[in-house]
């Protein structure tokens, strides 16, 4: 579904990125762990480009993000992305949070939107919030609007760069649910997070970056209980 | 002293300059408000022409704003009456000079606005709205515009009785505004206090309320 192939990212003169190759199957949930500054939500943002590629390519479903033939804002479309702080529109409510993506972009019709938007809404247990605005839902409550968002128009991939970790603990717990939900019915997903918990229950496969490039990947089991790199290592007894 | 309180306060001129205060103000008001209203249109294309990475389209925007910024609105309309017209042979009357003068002028003013009302958009709402499949334009006129716009009404409005105040300078091309047209009542009469006290109330009565309704637009707009 995903393959990258060499992604370099510069900014400036600093590389962020220093060639990473992977791919991500159909289907597959792989997660990103890594130390801060590592470059994992860089990582993230160049497979919707959201950041510029420096250079090597992505391939998504088949489409190349660096051939000129290649329509960025259709390919958009079909990427989910659900942000750390959540980039909800806050002048719209919850409902048409979710309906401007499929209205403006997929032209589907406003009473279309509004009925899948229902539907994703009572999946991420927010059936009743579809009339509020954005300001009045707690953190766990955005985010997962946000995924509805996200779903809203029908992606082959989402990607997640860190969706719990501005979240009061409390709240974490209903935000990672709905993502298991994801995952069990077969969503391709790419997923940042601190939470291992998370990567190894739901994980197929667990990249661990540092300074701009996957120092080693495996399964969670094997990459959590026998890590080989000594940098995965260290990082691990850091934070397990 | 007596005598001149009394005179004050039985003067004619209150009811007599009535008309001619009306009359200006009319003027006044269009002026203001078709000039503000193109001021608007400029500032706002202006506006994101400052955000445009395109360093030309950067360029031309900068040097607008900053040749109005530095030069008096009272030179811009001399310049625009006199030797723009006498230049290009073109002969507009004073009150098209007066609206373009205001237009560009505040032109420059809410361009920097605009520029400031988007840039105070957090940089996510535009990434969140691309994330969907949206254009950078879509993005801008569903999202980033309606957020920054709410944030430009205080300082629009301000910059709305600026422009207000600023059509009195327009009596130096003899557009027939409020000032001008008590400058000559004064003239006319030889007395100059009464007549210009109505001038100040002739504005107040056109600033006050505007301000009140800004006031509560802000109010409502924090919520
Ligand atoms: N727009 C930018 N301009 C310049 N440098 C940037 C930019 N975005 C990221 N960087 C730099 O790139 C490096 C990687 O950043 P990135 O956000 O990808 O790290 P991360 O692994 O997601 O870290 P974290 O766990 O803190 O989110 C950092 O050193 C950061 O300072
Ligand atoms: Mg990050």
């Amino acid at each position: 579904m995903i393959k990258v192939m060499d992604l370099h990212k510069s900014f400036g003169s600093t590389e962020v990125l220093k060639g990473i190759d992977a791919f991500v199957e159909e289907k597959e949930v792989v997660c990103v762990i890594g130390p801060s500054g590592s470059g994992k939500s860089t990582f993230l943002r160049c497979l919707n480009m959201l950041e510029e590629i420096t250079d090597g390519d992505v391939e998504i479903d088949g489409v190349r993000l660096m051939d000129p033939k290649t329509d960025i804002n259709k390919l958009r479309a079909q990427v989910g992305m659900v942000f750390q702080h959540f980039n909800l529109f806050p002048h719209k409510t919850v409902m048409e949070n979710i309906t401007i993506g499929p209205v403006k972009v997929s032209g589907i019709s406003q009473e279309d939107a509004n009925a899948r938007a229902k539907g994703l809404l009572e999946k991420v247990g927010l059936g009743d919030k579809a009339d509020v605005y954005p300001g009045s839902l707690s953190g766990g409550q955005k985010q997962r609007v946000a995924i509805a968002r996200a779903l809203a128009m029908n992606p082959k991939v989402m990607l997640f760069d860190e969706p719990t970790s501005a979240l009061d603990p409390e709240l974490v717990g209903d935000v990672l649910e709905v993502m298991k939900d994801l995952a069990r019915e077969g969503m391709t997903m790419v997923v940042v997070t601190h939470e291992m918990g998370f990567a190894r229950e739901m994980g197929d496969r667990v990249l661990f970056m540092d300074q701009g490039i996957i120092m080693e990947e495996g399964k969670p089991v094997d990459l959590f209980d026998n890590p080989q790199n000594e940098r995965t290592q260290e990082f691990l007894s850091k934070i397990l | 002293m007596w005598d001149k309180l009394n005179e004050l306060v039985s003067s004619p001129h209150y009811v007599n300059s009535i008309p001619f205060i009306w009359q200006g103000m009319q003027l006044t008001m269009i002026v203001t408000f078709t000039g503000f209203f193109f001021g608007f249109i400029i500032g706002s294309l202006v506006g994101l022409m400052r955000i445009s990475k395109n360093k030309i389209i950067y360029g031309i925007a900068t040097v607008y704003i900053e040749l109005v910024r530095g030069t008096p609105i009272l030179v811009q309309a001399l310049f625009l009456y006199f030797a723009v017209s006498d230049f290009f042979g073109i002969n507009f009357d004073a009150l098209t000079a007066g609206i373009i003068a205001i237009a560009i002028n505040a032109g420059a003013y809410i361009a920097e606005i605009v520029r400031g009302g988007v840039e105070s958009v957090d940089k996510g709402q535009m990434e969140a709205g691309r994330s969907v499949g949206m254009t950078s334009t879509q993005t801008m006129r569903y999202i980033i515009w309606p957020q920054a716009f709410r944030r430009m009404i205080p300082p629009l409005g301000n910059q709305f009785i600026i422009s207000l105040k600023d059509t009195s300078i327009f009596a130096v091309i003899s557009l027939g505004e409020m000032t001008y047209i008590m400058r000559q009542y004064v003239s006319t009469t030889g007395e100059p206090f009464v007549p210009y006290i109505m001038l100040c109330l002739g504005y107040l009565i056109i600033t006050v309320p505007s301000m009140v309704i800004l006031r509560r637009v802000e109010r409502r707009l924090d919520v």
